[in-house]
């Protein structure tokens, strides 16, 4: 056989989806030990947390005025005359069930009060974390690219002043303009009055909910009160986003590799997102994760003056009022967020860089 | 000889807080089908020079020059839409360390494609046939596995072979190696060298070898551009090199170390300040 024809013989070796799927598989193996050990410290810290407070947890559900009795029958029924071990393994089972026991404000379960004001939260984060990626990611590349340029300049003050304006003052502002003045949004709470309860809670997501209803007014009516607070949060994350994509993006483009993409004769734009952007995107996950787990925890300044009905606010006003079972069970769901984006990032480095395999 | 390139006063200037700071300061020189060295201390503009010919030197860096004619085309006249056409396709660069030169996250195999197809508009599998053909002449076994696998993987004498087979594979004229060989193991750099020899010689480039080694410019170029602080103090044919007369080169020949020397210490180069106020030799021929 002649060279010429080994050549023609040659095709590119397609990879196939599997095998690159399996670093991706293996290391979901590894991390699942991982996060038995992380969630399991994550419970007995809020269980130490639970058994240090100074609050007598017999008194707030019987009250200062109960009898003896009542009050002993209460200990009992606590477990709290068991040794702190089994106590424990009492605790991890209910936890293991989804049982954080009763809140003491409203009599209902805890968990059942977090199912109702998690949705809220996640909804608001995801389209606010959205919000900053879409704006943030190119304005800081920009800015990177046009080092020193006015648009640098304006990317700055724009990253500052979210910074450093108070988010609930920037709340307030908006409210007052864009719902007091021009009337283009709907003011605070997650629909309008007339609008409450219309479509099934499926997902506890209004705009999802919504949507499976195939209710297009109370999808218009959840957006438009939505879109302003999820836009301040975005603005919030868009500032931290856009200052750390410049800076990742200023170090790849001094990098001697973007001068061998040059040499290739590459347009800029290629240079940029074919080269330099496809190195920062580990380290931009890191950091869209840990802004989206920040929102995830509540923002409980937004959460308040929008009315808007999340975690953040929820585990607030049960610390105010000393209500343990509910903070708790909040403490573990938000331990519980940071736990699973930290995976989901860590996954996602070994599809986006080679070298963690 | 006919001419390839044609550099005449060159200029490249960084404007400073103190002022303008010149790092290349009217070089003149032209470049037929031949090796032509430069060689240099750091700081003497030796790969400034290199990269102002392919208009790479950034903001705020300034090229001025009379002209830097490619076969008598001004390339200071061209857009920078025109000069990505000259980039690769024409001339073409190979950096110090692959480690750094080569793509981190890109597989070898995308990378040269890329390579390929950026000037060429190729078909995919024209262009991966093609990769393997340019890998197996830079001597690279396996040329298969080696499309697949990413530049963490390869050693420093294969990733400079894998970027001396990107930059060739759009069939430039001119080569410009930057320090090729520093920063690969000595064991290795001779094999680099002769394949990049032949490559450059079967293909009738030109190429622009700026090293530091004086030696190895020496063996290795056909004629070597002596530089100091920005200007060309002497231009020599390379076998002649050690008949070189400018104190400057002399100093660099005497502070070698020598299998065979007599004198038990080696020279320190006593630098006169009175060489970098005369003007830059012409390396014109």
């Amino acid at each position: 056989m002649s060279l010429n024809e080994q050549h023609t013989q040659r095709r590119p070796i397609r990879v196939p989806l599997a095998e690159k799927l399996w670093p991706f598989l293996r290391a979901s193996v590894n991390v699942f030990g991982s996060v038995i050990v992380t969630i399991f410290g994550l419970l007995l810290i809020t269980f130490i947390i639970g058994r240090v407070m100074p609050i007598d947890p017999v008194l707030s559900i019987v009250g200062e005025q109960a009898s003896q009795s009542s009050y002993d029958a209460a200990y009992l029924e606590l477990g709290l005359d068991k040794p702190l071990l089994v106590q424990f393994f009492y605790y991890l089972w209910d936890v293991i069930h989804l049982d954080f026991g009763t809140s003491l404000l409203n009599a209902r379960p805890v968990t059942e009060d977090i199912a109702r004001v998690f949705p809220a939260t996640l909804e608001l984060a995801t389209i606010g974390i959205f919000m900053g990626m879409i704006f943030g990611i190119p304005l800081g590349v920009l800015a990177a690219v046009r080092k020193g340029s006015w648009i640098d300049q304006i990317a700055r003050v724009v990253a500052l002043v979210g910074y450093s304006m108070p988010i609930f003052w920037l709340g307030l502002m908006g409210l007052f303009l864009f719902y007091g003045v021009l009337g283009w949004v709907g003011g605070p709470g997650r629909v309008g009055i007339f609008y409450v309860d219309i479509v099934p809670s499926v997902t506890g997501m209004i705009l999802i909910d919504a949507m499976l209803a195939g209710n297009w007014d109370v999808f218009k009516n959840a957006f438009s009160h939505i879109i302003l607070p999820a836009s301040l949060l975005g603005y919030y994350s868009l500032a931290y986003i856009s200052r750390m994509t410049r800076s990742f993006m200023l170090e790849q483009l001094s990098a001697e590799y973007i001068t061998t993409a040059r040499v290739k004769g590459m347009s800029e734009w290629d240079v940029v997102w074919k080269h330099a952007f496809k190195n920062i995107r580990v380290q931009l996950i890191t950091v869209i994760a840990l802004s989206y787990a920040g929102l995830l925890e509540g923002s409980v300044l937004t959460e308040i003056i929008f009315s808007w009905p999340g975690i953040g606010s929820y585990i607030t006003t049960a610390l105010l009022s000393a209500d343990m079972n509910a903070v708790l069970g909040g403490t573990v769901v938000v331990g519980l967020i940071f736990i699973l984006l930290n995976i989901f990032s860590d996954l996602l480095y070994k599809v986006f860089d080679p070298r963690a395999k | 000889m006919e001419n390839l390139l044609d550099v005449e006063n060159l200029w490249v200037k960084f404007p400073t807080r103190t002022g303008v700071f010149d790092a290349v300061r009217g070089v003149s020189f032209t470049l037929g089908r031949e090796r032509l060295g430069i060689v240099g201390e750091s700081g003497s503009g030796k790969s400034m020079t290199g990269r102002a010919i392919l208009r790479l030197i950034r903001n705020p860096g300034i090229v001025e020059a009379d002209h830097i004619n490619l076969e008598g085309v001004n390339l200071l006249k061209k857009s920078e839409k025109e000069m990505r056409a000259v980039r690769g396709q024409r001339i073409s660069m190979v950096m110090q360390d692959p480690k750094f030169s080569l793509n981190p996250v890109m597989t070898i195999g995308d990378q040269i494609i890329e390579a390929y197809r950026q000037q060429t508009k190729a078909s995919k599998s024209e262009a991966y046939n093609k990769a393997l053909e340019m890998l197996e002449a830079v001597s690279i076994r396996d040329a298969e596995r080696v499309m697949r696998i990413y530049p963490h993987e390869v050693s420093g004498g294969m990733g400079q072979r894998i970027m001396i087979a990107m930059m060739l594979i759009p069939n430039p004229e001119i080569l410009i190696a930057d320090e090729p060989t520093s920063a690969l193991d000595v064991s290795v750099q001779r094999q680099v060298l002769d394949i990049m020899d032949k490559l450059v010689k079967d293909r009738g480039m030109g190429l622009i070898f700026i090293s530091h080694d004086l030696n190895l410019v020496a063996d290795f170029c056909d004629r070597v551009l002596i530089m100091y602080s920005g200007r060309i103090v002497e231009v020599c044919d390379a076998d002649k090199l050690h008949e070189a007369k400018h104190p400057y080169t002399r100093g660099l020949l005497n502070s070698l170390p020598r299998l065979d020397g007599k004198d038990k210490r080696l020279q320190v180069l006593k630098r006169d300040p009175e060489w970098s106020k005369t003007p830059s030799v012409s390396g014109r021929l």
